[in-house]
């Protein structure tokens, strides 16, 4: 299963290797990375692959879900279905 | 692959605009709990209902977790009562009613609908006990709805229930008097039902339906406002073709859905209901789509245009996202679930007359219309005529969810919380149709069913 993280907020240091921490940790492997800053803003995409992950994705978005709320940011993870569906027929 | 810009599309849908899944609905076929004692049959549906949908609210909730997709309503619809309950011996069906509560408490779905009847050409014994318990029913019951059928374009208007209705939408009031008449926001009377629209309150199993079936109704009245922000001032080919996109990316999350919740509780997949449903929410109104088309104030001249486009290119977008289309699939205009319709009654723009034709282009009919207490069973009746005549004559699903509230007059306001939300009491046309509801019988079928 493919997952899309999604991280918006204040751009600071440490925001990806935080991520890619999280992700290495829980042996998700990261297959595409996109960021931009825009007026200060930080926006990141990051598509992954849970296939050997040792947890389930409820787990995975509680644990971005802490760490965002540590660092001021919003991070997300989603089943990439719901992309998906709506952007490719 | 999808893009980043893709990506956030779709998370601002959901973040700012209000999208959502607004229910996915289990449909339960009651047919083989019939029971000649009345606790057996009750005790058979309660049974057959808390197991079938065990994992129902469970199931809908890692789904909205896994893709993000909030998924407000889990509900249940099950076979007609007075179909499901025709053979027990009893002459009320309220503690069936009860059962059919318990069951809903138990499964924690916010709503379960079926207290229903068939009966556009007449009644059976079945038919008439359960007209005669609605009141009741939906005054010692909290999660059920209860739904009539009584005309189609293919057999008429059954003007007998038409008068009968009147009085039980009066009597419902009556029984419910302490909560604002919260009982007739439960109580849909219906032309040309279908027997497979997942939303409350008028759903049911159909009796054409299999043994169960997952059906989705979508929503996003917001998402299409926002994008119509993007066209201001640009001709009507350009509003349709944006709606039509809008419409077909929020259909494909439906339908993401509606398989998900089919493959994981193993239950077939029926359809997606293609409607555009309001919440009193800021942002997710179906008025304020037309008043960004360009109507000053929702019920303006120009309102029921601005409303056929919008529900036409709803349908035209959402058809090809879905593999199976069906429920009232249209643009919903509930008054008091409708931020912007409830400004509009407020600001004197919109009116029950205005609500009537704009019903005949869009999804259902008058939904959610609070009116003065001391209007009478005659009247309302009247109104129900008049809406069943007008999805007779043009071969659609109307509807009438009419809230006659107790001690209340036009300039009141009228609270019922939630997503049932609040609203205005608008006035009716003083002038009476006595002599006409009196006269009962069968209004014929029109020269257009005649269509073999």
């Amino acid at each position: 299963m493919k997952v899309v993280v999604t991280i918006v907020g204040q751009d600071r240091v440490g925001i990806i290797a935080t991520v890619s921490r999280i992700l290495a940790e829980n042996n998700i492997n990261i297959l595409k990375i996109n960021q931009t800053i825009l007026d200060g803003f930080f926006n990141m995409v990051m598509i992954a692959d849970m296939t050997e992950s040792k947890v389930q994705l409820a787990t995975l978005q509680q644990v971005l879900g802490e760490t965002g709320n540590q660092m001021g940011l919003q991070m997300k993870a989603q089943h990439e279905d719901i992309f998906r569906s709506m952007h490719r027929i | 692959m999808f893009t980043i810009a893709d990506i956030f599309e779709t998370n601002r849908m959901i973040a700012e605009n209000n999208l959502d899944v607004r229910t996915i609905t289990l449909g339960i076929s009651l047919r083989d709990c019939g029971h000649p004692d009345l606790k057996c049959f009750c005790d058979n549906i309660y049974e057959k209902i808390t197991r079938t949908a065990e994992n129902l609210v469970k199931t809908g909730e890692q789904i909205e977790t896994e893709f993000g997709i909030p998924i407000i309503n889990k509900r249940i619809s099950v076979t007609p009562i007075a179909i499901a309950a025709e053979s027990v011996k009893t002459d009320s069906y309220v503690p069936i009613a009860e059962a059919l509560d318990r069951a809903a408490k138990a499964v924690g779905v916010n709503f379960i609908g079926g207290f229903s009847a068939l009966v556009e050409k007449g009644y059976t014994k079945g038919d008439i006990i359960l007209i005669k318990s609605i009141p009741e029913a939906l005054a010692t019951t909290e999660r059920v709805c209860s739904s009539i059928n009584l005309a189609s374009t293919k057999t008429g208007i059954n003007m007998d229930c038409v008068r009968e209705m009147g009085e039980i939408v009066k009597k419902t009031a009556e029984l419910t008097r302490d909560r604002d008449a919260l009982g007739c926001a439960k109580l849909v009377i219906f032309a040309n039902v279908p027997g497979d629209n997942p939303f409350m309150a008028g759903a049911f199993h159909g009796i054409g339906e299999p043994e169960t079936v997952i059906n989705v109704g979508v929503s996003g009245p917001g998402v299409v406002k926002r994008a119509l922000e993007e066209v201001k001032g640009c001709d009507f080919s350009v509003v349709a073709e944006t709606i039509k996109k809008t419409a077909f990316k929020i259909t494909r999350t439906g339908q993401l859905v509606a398989q998900e919740a089919s493959r994981r509780l193993g239950v077939p997949f029926g359809i997606v209901d293609l409607s555009l449903a309001p919440t009193p929410a800021v942002g997710d109104s179906v008025a304020y789509i037309l008043e960004e088309m360009g109507i000053e104030s929702c019920g303006a001249p120009g309102t029921t245009a601005a409303l056929a486009l919008l529900n036409d290119a709803v349908k035209k977008g959402g058809l090809m996202a879905s593999s199976h289309v069906g429920g009232l699939s249209g643009a919903f205009i509930p008054v008091s679930e409708d931020a912007g319709m409830i400004a509009a009654v407020e600001r004197g723009s919109l009116s029950l007359e205005k609500l009537e034709a704009m019903t005949c282009v869009c999804s259902v009919g008058l939904d959610m219309i609070a009116v003065p207490g001391d209007t009478t069973a005659n009247t309302i009746s009247a109104i129900i005529a008049d809406e069943a005549a007008i999805g007779m004559i043009n071969n659609k699903t109307t509807a009438v969810r009419i809230i006659p509230v107790p001690g209340k007059a036009v300039g009141d306001h009228v609270e019922f919380g939630g997503l049932l939300g609040h609203s205005p009491i608008l006035a009716v046309n003083q002038f009476k149709a006595d002599k006409f509801i009196a006269r009962g019988g069968r209004i014929p079928a029109p020269i257009r069913s005649l269509t073999n």
